[in-house]
């Protein structure tokens, strides 16, 4: 079962260190994981991607929050909440219109198209991990020089009494 | 040192060197007692047994690099044993570290995954809080080892500090109110089971919960196994007592375990070595569990009834109930009858080691000599699974062995911290020479130290629980167990300065034991048994608790 998992940690050095080597000592799997900083300079939200069953997945949350350095940890639920990755593809362009199809591509899906050149092209994707696969399924024909993902981002939706 | 004294440390146990000077320095100024350890891992072994007895964390230096790394076996028996210890070790100044400098090592990720916590404080001002801080973790909750390594540079700079009178930790909860719901539950499926048990793990030692678990086994007159971390949470002389579960449990724990239908299981992890394979264990089973760390539900056991909390708080809470209820039984059940056949049955069945100096037999005498408050330690081998089966703890919360990590070479250095900790009653290791090998220099420290312990070494000459796989499992393809009847335990206690007694009959193993506490020295008592007995009962890796081999 592939879940995303929203933790809250101190921002401090060594934190990503204790999750990872968790996940690691535990033999558990990390599909993907962000971190980046809150509202609250103190505290940083990293969000997890696993692939687990109900009962690993359960003993991943607890063994999370047994961790002294983090605050919160939240199993999101897909359809309760917003999850995008952000990805980068640096295409390879092998004739003129080749610039043109992508170009057309990267508008029906919503991408910024940047480094516009005569051997290559990047172009930029925030989406849900499906539509990416979907764009990457698409273009994979041209040829994908580059690839770069920045793993799941993700808030519930709603806040406090509402849900 | 100021910082550590306002903690009511007294004693520290530890070894010297170019990282940690200035440390030592203040501690030359302090009124903390310093021992000195011939190896660091010895003292991270004595804090451990000292924090065990007194329920404080023990306290051990080392240096960096090497003195550091030396503990990392200390450190992971203590985690795999919720044992409250805090370990300084001095790291090269900040300046240089991630240049590989001499005796530089990364002490902090080395032990990420076997400390409850690390500090590592970057300036003099934050020594305080940190010290303060790492007290509180290693002491509360599930208890564990927590790590402080300090720069050089920071050890020696000089700052204006503060001292906190308390501190906070915002992701750090580590008592949780046990939810009375399902205590209420808990009793009631324990009170409408036909065949309940109960069985007990060390966090009933941890938290003393010794009289609320007597309580409840009194008034339901269930049985109570436990693991063997677990043993001597409740009398083993008890009626009521069946002894440890497990790969070497009691083989009347193992039946009845495998036949109740019920179990309130307090303060334990389900470890492999207590319950088999997971799956058989928990089959036909309802299982109501107790426990301090949320992490633990669920973990290896499926739960039906989960109580988070103190064990002896949730305990006391369940006792209540009783009472409340007025429930008193008497014990007249088919269920209750059936235990006390079983128990008869395999107390005199079962077949004893045919050599005058069985395992039992010696065994059996050193508990009708040794006082019931005498604290006993062991090390890990064939003498401390015999230990499990023929010596009976009596006063609960006497007996102290690695039971997660299995280190061998605990036993001593730990019965050292014991006696530290309790200096009044005699401290006795149950030893067997191929893990007493391993931390015997710690004969210098017992002697020199004046903290008199008694090794009471099962003297096989061999790796004896490697050679019972070998002969069981490998078919008699011995390698690597002979150790050849050396050193002479005699010759070396005597080198150090201890009192060693070579003990031949179970007559002079008496004897040897009166010497030994009576003398109040150091003491080495070498008992030369039979190499080939094996430690049965016997669940083998990998199977279930009723697949038991009995001992034919």
């Amino acid at each position: 079962m592939w879940s995303i998992i929203s933790v809250l940690v101190e921002n401090k050095p060594g934190v990503l260190f204790k999750i990872t080597n968790l996940f690691r000592s535990r033999n558990y799997n990390i599909d993907s994981i962000s971190v980046g900083v809150t509202e609250n300079p103190e505290v940083s939200r990293m969000t997890i991607t696993t692939e687990a069953d109900e009962k690993q997945l359960s003993q991943i949350i607890k063994q999370l929050d047994k961790l002294i350095d983090t605050l919160e940890v939240k199993l999101l639920d897909e359809k309760k909440s917003i999850y995008r990755e952000l990805v980068m593809m640096k295409l390879k362009i092998s004739k003129p219109t080749d610039i043109k199809e992508i170009t057309d591509l990267a508008n029906a899906f919503k991408c910024d198209v940047h480094d516009v050149r005569k051997s290559s092209i990047i172009i930029e994707i925030t989406a849900t991990p499906d539509r990416i696969n979907a764009l990457e399924d698409l273009v994979k024909g041209y040829g994908i020089l580059e690839m770069a993902r920045t793993g799941i981002c993700a808030l519930a939706r709603g806040y406090g009494i509402e849900d | 040192m100021i910082a550590l004294e306002k903690e009511g440390v007294d004693i520290a146990f530890g070894l010297p060197g170019g990282a940690n000077l200035p440390i030592y320095d203040e501690l030359y100024k302090s009124n903390i007692r310093h021992v000195l350890v011939r190896h660091e891992q010895s003292a991270s072994h004595m804090a451990d047994g000292f924090g065990r007895v007194s329920r404080r964390p023990g306290v051990c230096f080392a240096t960096s690099g090497p003195g550091a790394t030396n503990i990392v076996t200390g450190i992971a028996t203590a985690q795999a044993d919720s044992a409250p210890m805090v370990a300084i070790t001095g790291q090269v100044p900040s300046k240089m570290i991630g240049r590989d400098a001499f005796q530089e090592s990364d002490i902090i990720g080395i032990t990420n995954p076997i400390v409850k916590y690390a500090f590592q404080p970057m300036t003099p001002n934050e020594i305080p809080e940190v010290v303060k801080k790492a007290f509180y973790i290693a002491a509360t909750g599930r208890p564990g080892p927590v790590l402080i390594d300090i720069p050089k540079d920071v050890q020696q700079n000089e700052a204006e500090i503060q001292f906190p009178s308390e501190v906070k930790i915002r992701g750090y909860h580590p008592w949780v109110d046990p939810d009375i719901t399902q205590i209420e539950r808990a009793t009631e499926m324990l009170l409408s089971a036909e065949r309940p048990i109960i069985l007990a793990g060390g966090g009933v030692i941890i938290s003393s919960a010794f009289a609320e678990l007597q309580s409840i086994a009194e008034l339901l007159m269930i049985p109570v196994v436990t693991t063997f971390k677990g043993k001597g949470s409740f009398p083993e002389n008890h009626p009521l007592s069946l002894g440890p579960i497990g790969m070497h449990g009691h083989a009347e724990a193992n039946k009845m375990m495998t036949e109740a239908d019920c179990v309130l299981a307090c303060g334990s992890r389900f470890s492999d070595r207590s319950v088999g394979t997971f799956e058989e264990f928990e089959k036909n089973l309802k299982i109501i569990h107790m426990d301090v760390d949320p992490a633990e539900i669920g973990k290896n056991q499926t739960t039906n009834i989960a109580v988070v909390g103190d064990v002896k708080t949730s305990l006391r809470i369940m006792v209540k109930m009783l009472i409340q209820k007025a429930i008193k039984r008497n014990g007249e059940n088919a269920w209750a009858k059936r235990v006390k056949e079983t128990k008869d049955y395999y107390r005199e069945n079962l077949k004893i080691h045919p050599h005058p100096l069985a395992a039992s037999k010696v065994l059996k005498k050193l508990r009708e000599v040794l006082p019931a408050q005498s604290i006993v330690t062991t090390e890990v081998g064939q003498h401390q699974m015999w230990a499990s089966l023929f010596f009976d703890v009596i006063h609960p919360g006497t007996f102290f062995s690695s039971t997660g990590l299995g280190t061998m070479g605990w036993g001593f250095p730990a019965a050292i911290g014991a006696k530290a900790a309790k200096p009044d009653v005699p401290v006795l290791d149950i030893a067997g020479e191929g893990s007493f090998n391993m931390t015997e220099n710690s004969l210098a420290v017992s002697v020199l130290e004046d903290i008199p312990v008694i090794v009471f070494l099962l003297n096989n000459f061999t790796l004896g629980m490697v050679a019972q796989w070998q002969r069981t499992f490998y078919d008699r393809r011995m390698i690597g167990v002979d150790l050849k009847n050396c050193p002479d335990y005699v010759k070396v206690a005597e080198a150090y300065g201890a009192q060693g007694i070579r003990a031949q009959t179970i007559d002079e193993i008496g004897k040897a034991v009166q010497t030994a506490i009576k003398s109040n020295v150091a003491t080495v008592i070498d008992i030369p048994i039979d190499p080939q007995e094996d430690v049965l009962p016997f669940v083998a890796p990998g199977t279930s608790l009723k697949d038991m081999i009995l001992p034919s």
